[in-house]
């Protein structure tokens, strides 16, 4: 079967400024896939190159068998985007911005703008207008307007920035509905544990994408143990660890360090080492890697 | 440091913030967290004099906002969610434009803005315009903005927003350095339940009101018992089984396991379903045991009704 996303050595230059650097992956039917990074390392670009809305200026990408640069008229009706400054009418209504933008895309089918409602359940809302709605539902309602023509595939660039835990997991669940219907769906998130319910993941970090896989097996790849460090004295903690040879990384975690060390780092040796810097009062405890620790320890170390 | 006293503020007769009462202790970070249109950003607008209450009061630092407004605000930094730097002044310009805005005498603020360009980690990039700086530089920028005036006590409105992990690192390792060095007492909102868990306290507002408050730990222990944590497979058994099951109040995705929210009433019995649930519809549970509940849990019960 062909992919649905083909991109092989896709770059992007801006002057002398290299946006997206050789990036190659592809992405099969019914994917959820989550593309990550550090803000300006690329993410929207490449969302953009495969939506033929800007030229590679080297590499090539096809999206639904169709060629990016030479056939994006094609691929613009059959993909759905959902960038992260939607536009909605404010003035108009729930429904009425489905009818809009229906209408712009031609959707012909009888019932589509109910069956849209109906699956976003946004259907006690229709007669809202936009400017009266919280962000959630407005997020929402963006996705609607992204789907209203029934696309194959579907872009999402950072669509739960700035909405509650609740929403955001609403959104979720509505996003694995869609993809249940076979719809693949590629997302950009600054949320690791969203990155976590795809099904593959890239990370990409100043323009090249440097790994993407299974969460499970990115978080194989990370080399070493990681470790909880719980104490009163964190930031202190922190620049101890932050020095101490055989601690890979250490970052800030809820209200303890979670730091990654070489194999043969034992409790004992951060203990004494905190302990060697007037630390006295912590609690070491391994656990296991999450994707979060992957993301900050490849993001962060190749900078 | 800051102190309301039944703060309120309606929009006509839609109230956005209710018979507040609040009480952030010098050295604190408070968290302020809650659905969306909770009245986060309207209690920050009233905080910092922005917005004028129609009901209660303000108090930053002991100064009455409503009898000394000026006095009270030159205590206030503050970092909103939607901050506009001139993209066409450099970093170092930036800092003066808002010194001066903020009434610094000429020669003191230039001492100033190298010790927080310093502080924030910007001082290689004072000549740089600000429209070629970074999504992270730019929000070091804005922090050094709101801090310009030496402020006693900043309020940042969702300063984490659309900010990737790496930056939000860094952003909280100056906010708890200057807490520790500077002395400086921090309300912030946020949407990321691991950032609210490394607050002092976290207050939890609801329609306005606040509904609940206490240090990150007590409002977890609120939880102890009720949450497990389960892995297995494939997931619509899993799902379908849960969703049968009168006991468990909610289930939601953490990373690649599950949080179930139990009913204490109904806890022993909601787990033996589960088990013999999964296994008459042929899938497999990996792990099933109880956690400590985290304050994401807890944001969730919440906001659902559970708690």
């Amino acid at each position: 079967m062909t992919p649905v996303i083909r991109a092989d050595g896709l770059t992007r230059r801006f002057g002398s400024f290299t946006a997206v650097d050789h990036v190659s992956f592809s992405v099969e039917a019914g994917e959820v896939v989550g593309y990550l990074g550090p803000n300006g390392s690329g993410k929207t670009t490449t969302l953009r190159m495969l939506l033929g809305l800007l030229r590679p200026s080297e590499g090539r990408a096809e999206v639904l068998g169709y060629n990016t640069d030479r056939e994006a008229d094609k691929i613009r009706g059959r993909v759905g985007y959902m960038s992260q400054k939607f536009a909605l009418y404010h003035e108009l209504t729930v429904r009425e911005n489905l009818e809009f933008y229906g209408g712009l895309y031609g959707v012909r089918k009888n019932g589509r703008v109910e069956e849209t409602l109906s699956n976003l359940e946004l259907e006690q809302l229709q007669n809202e207008r936009v400017a009266v709605l919280s962000s959630g539902w407005r997020q929402r309602l963006a996705l609607g307007v992204a789907i209203i023509h029934q696309p194959q595939l579907l872009f999402l660039d950072e669509p739960s920035s700035g909405v509650d835990p609740v929403t955001r997991r609403n959104f979720w669940e509505v996003i694995y509905r869609l993809a249940a219907t076979g719809i693949t769906v590629m997302v950009t998130t600054h949320y690791m544990d969203e990155a976590e319910y795809c099904q593959r993941v890239g990370i990409m970090q100043g323009g090249r994408l440097l790994a993407m896989d299974s969460p499970e097996h990115l978080k194989a790849t990370l080399p070493g143990q990681v470790w909880e460090v719980h104490t009163p004295s964190l930031m202190e903690a922190f620049r101890v660890l932050e020095r101490m040879p055989g601690i890979r990384r250490v970052g800030l975690s809820s209200d303890y360090l979670r730091a990654v060390s070489e194999r043969e780092i034992t409790p004992e040796t951060i203990q004494r080492e905190l302990s060697r810097h007037g630390i006295e009062e912590v609690e070491i405890h391994t656990t296991r890697a999450s994707l979060e620790d992957v993301f900050l320890f490849l993001a962060g170390s190749s900078i | 440091m800051i102190r309301t006293w039944k703060l309120g503020k309606s929009y006509g007769n839609r109230p956005a913030v209710v018979d507040l009462d609040l009480e952030v202790r010098p050295g604190e970070i408070y968290g302020l967290v809650g659905p969306d249109g909770a009245g986060k950003t309207t209690t920050i607008r009233l905080l910092c004099g922005a917005l004028r209450p129609t009901a209660g009061q303000v108090e930053i630092a002991g100064v009455a906002m409503e009898r000394s407004p000026e006095e009270a605000r030159r205590h206030v930094g503050y970092l909103s969610q939607h901050f506009s730097l001139y993209d066409d002044l450099t970093v170092e310009e930036n800092l003066q434009f808002f010194a001066e805005v903020r009434g610094l005498p000429g020669g003191a603020w230039h001492k100033r803005s190298a010790e927080i360009l310093a502080f924030v980690g910007l001082e290689p990039f004072a000549g740089r315009l600000a429209r070629h700086l970074s999504v992270g530089m730019k929000q070091k920028l804005s922090l050094a903005v709101a801090l310009v005036a030496q402020p006693r006590v900043l309020l940042l409105d969702e300063p984490t927003t659309g900010v990737d992990p790496l930056t939000r690192q860094d952003f909280w390792q100056l906010i708890i350095r200057l807490v520790g060095e500077e002395h400086i007492t921090v309300l912030l909102s946020t949407p990321y339940m691991d950032e609210a868990t490394r607050c002092t306290r976290v207050g939890f507002l609801r329609e306005g009101r606040l509904v609940m408050e206490g240090t990150p730990r007590s409002l977890r222990q609120l939880l102890a018992g009720r949450v497990m944590e389960l892995s297995g497979a494939p997931d619509e058994v899993i799902q379908r089984v849960l969703s049968q099951t009168t006991g468990v109040l909610s289930a939601q995705r953490f990373g690649d396991r599950l949080h179930l929210l139990l009913d204490p009433h109904h806890r022993q019995e909601a787990v033996e379903k589960i088990i013999r649930g999964v296994e008459a519809e042929g899938g497999q549970i990996v792990h099933l045991g109880e956690v400590e509940p985290l304050l994401e849990d807890v944001f969730i019960a919440l906001s659902e009704g559970f708690l």
